[in-house]
Protein backbone atom coordinates (compact mmCIF):
# COMPACT_ATOMS: atom_id res chain seq x y z
CA UNK A 1 0.00 0.00 0.00
CA UNK A 2 1.49 2.91 -1.18
CA UNK A 3 1.50 6.06 1.53
CA UNK A 4 -0.28 9.53 0.43
CA UNK A 5 -0.39 12.73 1.90
CA UNK A 6 -1.98 15.64 1.28
CA UNK A 7 -2.70 19.23 2.56
CA UNK A 8 -6.18 20.19 1.38
CA UNK A 9 -8.02 23.19 3.47
CA UNK A 10 -11.48 21.54 5.46
CA UNK A 11 -13.48 25.14 4.35
CA UNK A 12 -13.57 27.33 1.92
CA UNK A 13 -15.57 30.44 1.05
CA UNK A 14 -17.47 30.39 -2.61
CA UNK A 15 -15.62 31.20 -5.36
CA UNK A 16 -12.30 30.86 -3.29
CA UNK A 17 -9.41 29.19 -5.43
CA UNK A 18 -7.84 26.99 -2.82
CA UNK A 19 -4.37 25.38 -2.88
CA UNK A 20 -3.87 21.47 -3.08
CA UNK A 21 -0.79 19.50 -2.60
CA UNK A 22 0.09 15.70 -2.72
CA UNK A 23 3.01 13.53 -1.91
CA UNK A 24 2.92 9.88 -2.54
CA UNK A 25 5.51 7.51 -1.78
CA UNK A 26 6.37 5.63 -4.94
CA UNK A 27 10.01 4.58 -6.44
CA UNK A 28 9.18 6.02 -9.39
CA UNK A 29 11.84 3.23 -10.82
CA UNK A 30 12.60 3.89 -14.64
CA UNK A 31 13.30 0.69 -16.52
CA UNK A 32 16.45 1.94 -18.20
CA UNK A 33 18.77 1.25 -14.79
CA UNK A 34 21.06 -1.82 -14.04
CA UNK A 35 21.39 -3.39 -10.67
CA UNK A 36 25.16 -4.40 -9.60
CA UNK A 37 24.62 -7.58 -11.30
CA UNK A 38 23.96 -5.56 -14.26
CA UNK A 39 20.59 -6.91 -14.62
CA UNK A 40 18.03 -4.44 -15.74
CA UNK A 41 15.67 -3.11 -13.15
CA UNK A 42 12.16 -3.62 -14.59
CA UNK A 43 10.19 -0.53 -15.04
CA UNK A 44 7.84 0.24 -11.75
CA UNK A 45 5.64 3.81 -12.32
CA UNK A 46 2.75 5.92 -11.48
CA UNK A 47 1.46 6.59 -14.76
CA UNK A 48 -1.74 8.61 -13.99
CA UNK A 49 -2.79 11.08 -11.02
CA UNK A 50 -6.87 12.39 -11.15
CA UNK A 51 -8.58 14.66 -8.65
CA UNK A 52 -11.83 14.62 -8.82
CA UNK A 53 -13.87 17.08 -6.96
CA UNK A 54 -17.79 15.58 -6.57
CA UNK A 55 -17.35 13.04 -9.23
CA UNK A 56 -15.67 15.33 -11.96
CA UNK A 57 -12.61 15.73 -12.86
CA UNK A 58 -11.16 18.92 -12.26
CA UNK A 59 -7.61 17.82 -12.50
CA UNK A 60 -5.46 15.17 -14.11
CA UNK A 61 -1.35 14.39 -14.78
CA UNK A 62 0.08 11.80 -16.56
CA UNK A 63 3.34 10.51 -15.13
CA UNK A 64 6.19 8.97 -17.07
CA UNK A 65 9.55 7.71 -16.16
CA UNK A 66 11.23 10.72 -16.01
CA UNK A 67 9.44 11.46 -12.86
CA UNK A 68 11.66 11.76 -9.24
CA UNK A 69 10.67 9.25 -7.01
CA UNK A 70 7.59 10.08 -4.46
CA UNK A 71 6.09 12.83 -6.81
CA UNK A 72 4.84 16.10 -5.46
CA UNK A 73 1.94 17.54 -7.56
CA UNK A 74 0.80 20.83 -6.22
CA UNK A 75 -2.19 22.84 -7.94
CA UNK A 76 -5.23 24.54 -7.26
CA UNK A 77 -9.09 24.56 -7.99
CA UNK A 78 -12.18 26.96 -7.25
CA UNK A 79 -14.27 25.86 -4.55
CA UNK A 80 -17.82 25.88 -5.62
CA UNK A 81 -19.56 23.70 -3.90
CA UNK A 82 -19.25 21.48 -0.67
CA UNK A 83 -18.11 18.12 -0.99
CA UNK A 84 -15.46 15.67 -1.13
CA UNK A 85 -12.38 15.52 -3.49
CA UNK A 86 -10.86 12.27 -4.36
CA UNK A 87 -7.36 11.68 -4.88
CA UNK A 88 -6.27 8.94 -7.47
CA UNK A 89 -3.08 7.22 -8.71
CA UNK A 90 -2.88 4.88 -11.10
CA UNK A 91 0.41 2.59 -12.20
CA UNK A 92 1.35 1.02 -14.63
CA UNK A 93 -0.21 -2.28 -13.34
CA UNK A 94 -3.82 -0.75 -12.86
CA UNK A 95 -3.67 -0.49 -9.17
CA UNK A 96 -5.70 2.58 -7.59
CA UNK A 97 -4.49 3.69 -4.36
CA UNK A 98 -7.32 6.46 -3.57
CA UNK A 99 -7.07 9.15 -0.76
CA UNK A 100 -10.51 11.53 0.16
CA UNK A 101 -11.27 14.50 1.82
CA UNK A 102 -13.69 16.78 2.51
CA UNK A 103 -14.21 19.87 1.63
CA UNK A 104 -17.33 22.67 3.61
CA UNK A 105 -17.64 25.57 0.83
CA UNK A 106 -19.91 28.58 3.38
CA UNK A 107 -19.80 32.22 2.90
CA UNK B 1 48.06 9.71 -6.28
CA UNK B 2 50.22 11.39 -9.37
CA UNK B 3 50.41 14.82 -8.66
CA UNK B 4 51.31 15.49 -12.50
CA UNK B 5 47.71 14.60 -13.12
CA UNK B 6 46.60 18.50 -12.33
CA UNK B 7 47.94 19.76 -16.07
CA UNK B 8 44.85 17.85 -17.03
CA UNK B 9 41.63 20.49 -18.24
CA UNK B 10 38.88 18.05 -17.80
CA UNK B 11 36.81 18.21 -14.90
CA UNK B 12 37.79 14.90 -13.71
CA UNK B 13 41.11 15.46 -13.45
CA UNK B 14 40.04 18.96 -12.01
CA UNK B 15 39.24 17.08 -9.30
CA UNK B 16 41.92 14.97 -8.84
CA UNK B 17 44.09 17.60 -8.59
CA UNK B 18 42.12 19.17 -6.14
CA UNK B 19 41.74 15.93 -4.16
CA UNK B 20 45.77 15.49 -4.56
CA UNK B 21 46.08 19.35 -3.29
CA UNK B 22 43.86 18.31 0.15
CA UNK B 23 46.00 15.19 0.13
CA UNK B 24 49.73 17.10 -0.02
CA UNK B 25 48.31 19.22 3.36
CA UNK B 26 49.80 18.23 6.62
CA UNK B 27 47.52 16.49 8.85
CA UNK B 28 46.47 18.46 12.53
CA UNK B 29 47.66 16.44 15.27
CA UNK B 30 44.05 16.28 16.39
CA UNK B 31 44.02 12.60 15.68
CA UNK B 32 45.64 11.33 19.10
CA UNK B 33 43.66 10.87 21.49
CA UNK B 34 43.96 12.18 25.30
CA UNK B 35 42.41 12.79 28.54
CA UNK B 36 42.02 15.72 27.96
CA UNK B 37 38.90 18.15 26.91
CA UNK B 38 38.96 17.73 23.26
CA UNK B 39 39.07 20.65 20.87
CA UNK B 40 36.88 21.83 17.57
CA UNK B 41 38.88 22.30 14.89
CA UNK B 42 36.24 24.16 12.74
CA UNK B 43 35.85 27.61 13.82
CA UNK B 44 32.44 28.05 13.19
CA UNK B 45 29.84 24.76 12.63
CA UNK B 46 27.47 24.95 9.91
CA UNK B 47 24.44 22.78 8.87
CA UNK B 48 24.62 20.62 5.84
CA UNK B 49 21.87 22.83 4.97
CA UNK B 50 23.55 25.76 4.58
CA UNK B 51 25.56 24.16 1.55
CA UNK B 52 22.59 23.14 -0.49
CA UNK B 53 20.53 25.24 -3.36
CA UNK B 54 17.68 27.34 -2.24
CA UNK B 55 15.09 24.88 -3.30
CA UNK B 56 16.46 22.09 -1.70
CA UNK B 57 16.59 24.18 1.10
CA UNK B 58 13.06 25.43 0.21
CA UNK B 59 12.15 21.58 -0.03
CA UNK B 60 13.16 20.67 3.52
CA UNK B 61 11.62 23.92 5.12
CA UNK B 62 8.03 23.07 3.31
CA UNK B 63 6.72 20.42 6.48
CA UNK B 64 4.51 19.23 3.94
CA UNK B 65 6.40 18.94 0.50
CA UNK B 66 9.51 17.47 2.58
CA UNK B 67 9.47 13.90 1.26
CA UNK B 68 11.43 12.64 4.29
CA UNK B 69 7.64 13.42 6.03
CA UNK B 70 6.67 10.55 4.20
CA UNK B 71 8.89 7.95 6.52
CA UNK B 72 7.83 10.05 9.69
CA UNK B 73 4.14 9.40 8.78
CA UNK B 74 4.96 5.76 8.69
CA UNK B 75 6.90 5.42 11.67
CA UNK B 76 3.82 7.13 13.73
CA UNK B 77 2.24 3.76 12.48
CA UNK B 78 4.76 1.52 13.03
CA UNK B 79 5.33 3.56 16.93
CA UNK B 80 1.44 2.14 17.67
CA UNK B 81 1.92 -1.14 16.12
CA UNK B 82 2.72 -3.73 18.41
CA UNK B 83 3.59 -6.20 16.08
CA UNK B 84 1.82 -9.45 17.64
CA UNK B 85 -0.92 -8.91 20.22
CA UNK B 86 0.70 -10.48 23.68
CA UNK B 87 3.88 -7.78 23.05
CA UNK B 88 4.09 -4.00 23.93
CA UNK B 89 4.28 -1.17 20.99
CA UNK B 90 6.92 1.30 21.39
CA UNK B 91 3.59 3.62 22.50
CA UNK B 92 2.97 1.22 25.08
CA UNK B 93 6.28 2.58 26.97
CA UNK B 94 6.72 5.74 25.95
CA UNK B 95 3.60 7.37 24.56
CA UNK B 96 0.71 7.60 21.68
CA UNK B 97 2.78 10.74 20.44
CA UNK B 98 6.36 10.32 20.56
CA UNK B 99 6.37 13.41 22.24
CA UNK B 100 8.89 11.67 24.85
CA UNK B 101 11.18 11.20 22.02
CA UNK B 102 11.59 15.09 22.17
CA UNK B 103 15.96 15.87 22.36
CA UNK B 104 16.87 12.18 22.37
CA UNK B 105 17.76 12.70 18.92
CA UNK B 106 19.86 15.60 19.94
CA UNK B 107 21.87 13.48 22.59
CA UNK B 108 22.61 10.02 20.68
CA UNK B 109 24.60 8.08 20.33
CA UNK B 110 24.93 7.65 23.75
CA UNK B 111 26.48 4.91 26.06
CA UNK B 112 24.47 2.30 27.39
CA UNK B 113 25.55 0.81 30.63
CA UNK B 114 24.04 -2.17 29.97
CA UNK B 115 24.95 -3.58 26.71
CA UNK B 116 28.34 -1.73 27.61
CA UNK B 117 28.07 -0.22 24.17
CA UNK B 118 27.41 2.92 21.85
CA UNK B 119 23.87 2.69 20.86
CA UNK B 120 22.90 5.38 18.09
CA UNK B 121 18.99 5.78 17.43
CA UNK B 122 18.92 2.81 15.27
CA UNK B 123 20.73 0.93 17.55
CA UNK B 124 18.67 1.89 20.88
CA UNK B 125 15.39 1.23 18.88
CA UNK B 126 16.97 -2.45 17.85
CA UNK B 127 17.58 -2.73 21.23
CA UNK B 128 14.42 -2.40 22.55
CA UNK B 129 13.02 -4.00 19.74
CA UNK B 130 15.02 -7.30 20.70
CA UNK B 131 14.29 -6.70 24.76
CA UNK B 132 10.78 -5.41 25.43
CA UNK B 133 8.95 -6.95 22.47
CA UNK B 134 10.80 -9.81 22.14
CA UNK B 135 10.88 -9.04 17.92
CA UNK B 136 13.71 -10.08 15.72
CA UNK B 137 16.26 -6.42 15.29
CA UNK B 138 14.59 -4.42 11.92
CA UNK B 139 18.04 -4.39 9.32
CA UNK B 140 19.73 -1.55 8.88
CA UNK B 141 18.26 0.60 6.13
CA UNK B 142 15.22 -0.79 6.58
CA UNK B 143 12.12 0.30 5.33
CA UNK B 144 11.08 0.21 8.96
CA UNK B 145 14.00 1.00 10.79
CA UNK B 146 14.59 4.46 8.68
CA UNK B 147 10.88 5.48 9.39
CA UNK B 148 10.87 4.80 13.38
CA UNK B 149 14.63 6.49 13.61
CA UNK B 150 13.01 9.04 11.20
CA UNK B 151 10.02 9.62 13.98
CA UNK B 152 12.23 9.79 16.43
CA UNK B 153 14.41 12.36 15.23
CA UNK B 154 11.57 14.65 13.77
CA UNK B 155 10.78 15.23 17.43
CA UNK B 156 13.89 16.58 18.14
CA UNK B 157 13.94 18.99 15.22
CA UNK B 158 15.21 22.38 16.18
CA UNK B 159 17.01 21.35 18.85
CA UNK B 160 20.58 21.74 19.98
CA UNK B 161 23.05 18.76 19.46
CA UNK B 162 24.75 18.17 22.57
CA UNK B 163 26.00 14.39 23.44
CA UNK B 164 27.89 13.26 26.30
CA UNK B 165 31.40 12.03 25.75
CA UNK B 166 32.89 11.91 29.40
CA UNK B 167 33.04 8.56 30.95
CA UNK B 168 33.03 5.33 29.38
CA UNK B 169 31.89 6.83 26.05
CA UNK B 170 35.41 8.36 25.55
CA UNK B 171 36.73 5.66 24.05
CA UNK B 172 34.34 5.72 21.55
CA UNK B 173 34.94 8.92 20.81
CA UNK B 174 38.65 8.55 20.78
CA UNK B 175 38.76 6.73 18.19
CA UNK B 176 35.60 8.11 16.38
CA UNK B 177 38.03 10.97 16.47
CA UNK B 178 41.10 8.88 15.36
CA UNK B 179 39.40 7.36 12.24
CA UNK B 180 38.27 11.05 11.24
CA UNK B 181 41.81 12.17 10.67
CA UNK B 182 43.11 8.85 9.09
CA UNK B 183 43.87 8.44 6.07
CA UNK B 184 42.00 5.71 4.10
CA UNK B 185 41.34 4.36 0.50
CA UNK B 186 43.52 4.05 -2.94
CA UNK B 187 42.82 8.31 -2.75
CA UNK B 188 44.61 8.58 0.94
CA UNK B 189 41.99 10.67 2.25
CA UNK B 190 41.08 11.20 5.81
CA UNK B 191 37.35 12.92 6.49
CA UNK B 192 39.05 16.01 7.20
CA UNK B 193 40.82 16.85 4.21
CA UNK B 194 37.41 17.82 2.62
CA UNK B 195 34.67 18.59 5.46
CA UNK B 196 37.47 20.92 7.12
CA UNK B 197 40.74 21.94 5.27
CA UNK B 198 38.21 22.78 2.11
CA UNK B 199 34.65 23.48 3.30
CA UNK B 200 33.09 24.98 0.71
CA UNK B 201 35.14 24.44 -1.92
CA UNK B 202 33.45 22.63 -5.12
CA UNK B 203 34.11 18.87 -5.75
CA UNK B 204 32.75 18.43 -9.12
CA UNK B 205 29.40 19.32 -8.98
CA UNK B 206 28.90 19.44 -5.17
CA UNK B 207 29.73 21.63 -2.57
CA UNK B 208 31.65 20.83 0.19
CA UNK B 209 30.22 20.57 3.30
CA UNK B 210 31.64 20.35 7.20
CA UNK B 211 29.94 16.93 7.00
CA UNK B 212 27.72 17.78 9.55
CA UNK B 213 25.24 14.71 10.88
CA UNK B 214 22.42 17.23 12.29
CA UNK B 215 19.75 16.21 9.47
CA UNK B 216 19.82 12.37 8.94
CA UNK B 217 18.04 10.15 8.38
CA UNK B 218 17.75 12.47 5.52
CA UNK B 219 15.87 12.31 2.02
CA UNK B 220 19.00 12.83 -0.82
CA UNK B 221 17.91 13.64 -4.08
CA UNK B 222 20.82 11.49 -5.22
CA UNK B 223 19.27 8.54 -3.72
CA UNK B 224 15.76 9.84 -4.21
CA UNK B 225 14.94 7.94 -0.84
CA UNK B 226 15.50 8.28 2.63
CA UNK B 227 18.79 7.03 3.87
CA UNK B 228 20.16 6.72 7.47
CA UNK B 229 23.91 8.87 8.20
CA UNK B 230 25.99 5.28 7.83
CA UNK B 231 24.69 4.69 4.24
CA UNK B 232 26.02 8.56 3.97
CA UNK B 233 29.25 7.47 5.73
CA UNK B 234 29.54 4.41 3.23
CA UNK B 235 29.24 6.47 0.64
CA UNK B 236 31.65 8.95 1.07
CA UNK B 237 34.48 5.65 1.96
CA UNK B 238 33.57 4.21 -1.64
CA UNK B 239 34.13 8.09 -3.11
CA UNK B 240 37.83 8.05 -1.60
CA UNK B 241 38.04 3.83 -3.32
CA UNK B 242 37.86 2.86 0.57
CA UNK B 243 36.57 -0.42 1.68
CA UNK B 244 33.16 0.69 3.60
CA UNK B 245 32.18 -1.02 6.85
CA UNK B 246 28.79 -2.47 6.95
CA UNK B 247 25.80 0.20 7.96
CA UNK B 248 25.50 0.16 11.96
CA UNK B 249 29.22 -1.50 12.25
CA UNK B 250 30.57 0.01 15.24
CA UNK B 251 33.64 1.80 13.47
CA UNK B 252 30.38 4.09 11.79
CA UNK B 253 28.72 4.60 15.01
CA UNK B 254 31.73 5.78 17.16
CA UNK B 255 32.96 8.33 14.07
CA UNK B 256 28.98 9.07 14.60
CA UNK B 257 29.64 10.12 18.01
CA UNK B 258 32.69 12.07 16.97
CA UNK B 259 30.80 13.96 14.26
CA UNK B 260 27.66 15.07 16.90
CA UNK B 261 29.96 16.23 19.14
CA UNK B 262 31.68 18.35 16.41
CA UNK B 263 28.21 19.42 15.87
CA UNK B 264 27.29 20.56 19.00
CA UNK B 265 25.45 23.50 19.25
CA UNK B 266 24.04 22.53 15.64
CA UNK B 267 20.21 22.31 15.56
CA UNK B 268 18.60 18.99 14.76
CA UNK B 269 16.73 18.99 11.13
CA UNK B 270 16.05 15.64 10.66
CA UNK B 271 14.65 14.59 8.12
CA UNK B 272 16.71 17.05 5.59
CA UNK B 273 16.76 17.20 2.36
CA UNK B 274 20.22 16.69 0.71
CA UNK B 275 21.36 16.84 -2.66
Amino acid sequence: MLKARISAPARARPGEIISIKTLISHPMETGNRRNSLGARIPRNILTEFVCLYNGRQAFRAELHPAIAANPFLAFHLRADASGTLEFRWTDQDGEVTTETRDLVVEP
Amino acid sequence: MSSNRSCGITAHSLMLALLAVAAACEMPGTGVASESEPTRTLTQALSGYEFQAEDTQALQDDPFANPGMLWVDQGQELWRDAGSADEPSCSSCHGESGDSMRGVAARYPAYDAETQSLLNIEGRINHCREKHQQQSPYAYESAELLALSAFVAHQSRGMPIDVFIDGPARTFFDSGQSYFYERRGQMNLACHHCHERNVGRMLRGDRLSQGQPTGYPAYRLEWQTLGSLHRRLRFCNVGVRAEPFSAGAPEYVNLELFLTWRARGLKVDAPAVRR
